[in-house]
């Protein structure tokens, strides 16, 4: 029943409770988040791959290169395409058909997040200025959704991007041979922007929100920073946030940003 | 004498390759599991049975099943952009044509069971892993069920019947070139399921059956071992 | 016949002596099973108890349920069955103002019930009973409905195991939600692990003999 409906309000009223006394209903404390598991590889057919788990939540995430044009208005850059999909299989609220706007927030914020940052070294993906570059398709997919997706995207997406290696280009035919990778990764400059979100339920701030919490949520800020630099925030949903709430949650996130930085470095070594 | 054909990865001419599944791998899900056959990995999640919706198609006289089936966009050396595409389409419906016979929703009129299939990792073989999958999801979703569905793709490189192709052979291109046949059964032997691509005599074709009943029975021990183990010891 | 686990289509055992029960079938003196879960053989009765499955709403089952709409005589609840379930104005146990509905029952708001009647329309609910009615408050989260019987237990032995352990009061919905309520958050936690490891275990044998086990080693 909780499956495909949202969290009554008895709950509600009592995670509140809960948090007003600091505890979680898993027995985390607010600036927590749970166990965070990497694994690489999960399509060889992907020039990089990876499946993250936060909890029960999962993701998937594959990089794809190609070599095509490069935009008019940036002639010796290569590109970057971010999409996330919110697969039915993840979650009985999930149907098929075009996404929902919860879906294409989640894939534009994660998309800018990673875009903006500096993270990636554009100039280094041309290969021919105004004519040839290269293109980075990272693809997102949720596979289990216990809360917190757009965090494991974002996780999920660095971590692959870590991992990528370029395929083989094979000039004279102009083909690019996908089972054949080289040995060179992208080029990736140490600006490496960890998103982490942070929730206001009732009087507190949380991070890393179960399903049951996210429902309760009543707003959520994105922000995505490197050693203490934030280069991309959303706030969402409706409520509103004191001046010195969110003063706080640039503190917790960028904070947490570098300890999940720390993990994602040992999960992919 | 004869010469035995050889198949590139070595295998005997009725030799599947290496087959893993896992039940329970969507914990959202009602029901759900991954089958891998070789590289190929398909993973299947199933909602219901619950309310159809819209309700235009609802069916006062039973419960229906619906399927979806998706490769994602790095299953493959070339991305697949992300979207509906019709041979994906056509794949769903085959698969709800292969699982159908075997379930049993008369009990629940007006009623809908959701099948999702994602093709994690293809190297040929991607529907009958896919069916495979789904399959075992209905099962531990509790759907009742007369029997287990398990799918297999023979095939014919040049004069030789094979069993589970692999992409290189799909690909293959000697003699009469390749024939791909992937076949649905029940453990009684009652095909849900049979597709052809290539170009075969009769006699070949029914020896393709024989050959898709046995591999069909490999097949459903994986997976019922996958469903016991899941649950786990008794005692 | 020693309980084992079977999968749709599979035969459990041969002989004529034996009688098809709950989601098996005869056929040439071999009982199948047509669902995947536990067999069991009790007076040459064959059944196959589900371990999984969404919630099959049954006459007489006490739910926990959220109400989504309010119509004009009555409340629309999500009991997590795949059929709608309706509470009449008429099965509620007290003075209804038809223009002031959401002072007894509004939409979000949680209520114990019992389903009285099952039909083509679809399940019909009723308060007319003790224990029943509007949840005040307390915990509440939702168990694999197919384990509900292991985690009441014998007359509700298991049940007692657990209050005796956590001094939570504990009401379990046939739908597979359950109530919690408790002194304090630990204990209310504690209660909820309890009900998490009674669900994980629930297909073993001597379980009873299991949970007072964890429960020793939990309290150390």
């Amino acid at each position: 029943m909780e499956k495909a409906r949202t969290t009554p309000s008895t709950t509600g009223d009592k995670i509140r409770k809960y948090l007003a006394e600091g505890k979680r209903f898993d027995g985390r404390a607010p600036e927590q988040f749970r166990d965070l598991v990497i694994e690489k590889d999960v399509s060889i057919k992907a020039e990089g791959s990876v499946r993250v788990k936060l909890g029960k939540t999962e993701v998937i995430v594959g990089i794809k290169m190609a070599i095509g044009e490069p935009y008019a208005d940036s002639p010796t850059k290569g590109n970057l395409m971010v999409t996330a999909e919110m697969l039915p299989l993840s979650g009985a609220r999930y149907e098929s058909g075009p996404p929902k706007i919860g879906a294409i927030e989640w894939a534009r914020v994660t998309d800018r997040g990673i875009r903006e940052s500096g993270f990636v070294d554009f100039d280094k993906l041309c290969i021919e200025p105004g004519k040839k570059v290269w293109t980075v398709f990272v693809d997102i997919y949720s596979i289990n959704d216990d809360g917190n997706l757009m965090d494991a995207a974002t996780i999920g997406a660095i971590a692959a991007m870590k991992i990528a290696k370029i395929p083989k280009y094979d000039q004279e035919n102009d083909k690019v041979i996908h089972s054949e990778l080289t040995k060179e990764g992208l080029p990736l400059t140490n600006i490496v922007p960890v998103a982490v979100s942070v929730h206001k339920l009732g009087k507190t701030l949380i991070v890393d929100p179960t399903r049951e919490e996210e429902d309760i949520s009543e707003s959520r800020v994105t922000i995505g920073s490197s050693k203490g630099i934030i280069s991309s925030l959303q706030k969402s949903n409706s409520a509103s946030l004191e001046m010195d709430e969110i003063k706080r949650i640039f503190e917790i996130s960028t904070k947490i940003s570098e300890e999940i930085l720390a993990k994602i470095e040992k999960a992919i070594k | 004498m004869v010469k035995e054909f050889k198949r590139p990865d070595g295998r005997k001419l009725t030799e599947m390759r290496p087959i893993k599944a896992e039940v329970g791998v969507v914990p959202n899900a009602d029901g759900s599991a991954m089958f891998q056959s070789g590289k190929t990995i398909a993973i299947a999640a199933v909602y219901g049975p619950k309310k159809m919706h819209p309700q235009h198609k609802q069916d006062p006289s039973t419960g229906q099943l619906r399927c979806e089936y998706n490769m994602i966009s790095f299953s493959v050396d070339d991305r697949i952009r992300p979207g509906r595409n019709r041979r994906a389409m056509e794949i769903s419906e085959i698969t709800k044509w292969a699982l159908e016979p075997s379930v049993m929703l008369e009990k629940y009129p007006n009623q809908v069971v959701d099948i999702h299939i994602n093709i994690i990792q293809a190297d040929a073989g991607t529907r009958c892993a896919g069916i495979n999958a789904a399959a075992m999801a209905l099962a531990h979703a509790g759907i009742p069920m007369r029997d287990i569905v398990s799918s297999i793709s023979i095939g014919k490189l040049d004069k030789t019947l094979v069993v589970d192709l692999t992409k290189e052979e799909e690909d293959f291109e000697e003699g009469e070139g390749p024939t791909d046949i992937p076949v649905s059964m029940t453990s009684d032997g009652k095909v849900t399921h049979m597709q052809l691509d290539g170009k075969i005599g009769v006699k070949q074709l029914q020896e393709s059956i024989d050959m898709a009943y046995e591999a069909c029975k490999e097949v459903r021990e994986v997976q019922k071992q996958a469903l016991k183990d899941f649950i786990g010891e008794l005692k | 016949m020693d309980r084992k686990i079977v999968i749709p289509g599979e035969i459990i055992i041969e002989g004529d002596e034996y009688l098809p029960g709950d989601f098996t079938e005869k056929k040439n003196g071999k009982l199948f099973a047509l669902r995947y879960g536990l067999a069991e053989e009790q007076n040459n009765l064959i059944k196959v108890i589900p371990l999984s499955g969404v919630y099959h709403a049954r006459r007489g089952n006490v739910v926990i349920g959220k109400v989504e709409n309010i119509l004009a005589n009555g409340w629309i609840i999500d009991i997590g069955a795949a059929d709608t379930a309706f509470l009449s104005i008429m099965e509620v146990p007290k003075y209804v103002n038809k223009d002031a509905m959401d002072e007894v029952l509004n939409i979000g708001d949680m209520v114990i019930a019992k389903i009285w009647s099952i039909n083509k329309r679809g399940i019909d609910l009723s308060l007319k009973s003790r224990g029943l009615g509007r949840i005040e408050e307390g915990l509440i989260f939702e168990v694999n409905s197919n384990k509900v019987p292991r985690i009441i237990g014998k007359e509700g032995s298991m049940i007692k195991i657990i209050k005796d352990n956590t001094g939570c009061d504990i009401t379990v919905g046939q739908n597979g939600m359950v109530l919690l309520d408790g002194k304090d958050i630990d204990s209310e936690l504690f209660a909820k692990k309890a009900i998490r490891f009674i669900e994980k275990k629930s297909h073993i044998q001597g379980l009873t003999a299991e949970v007072e086990k964890w429960f020793t080693g939990e309290k150390k």
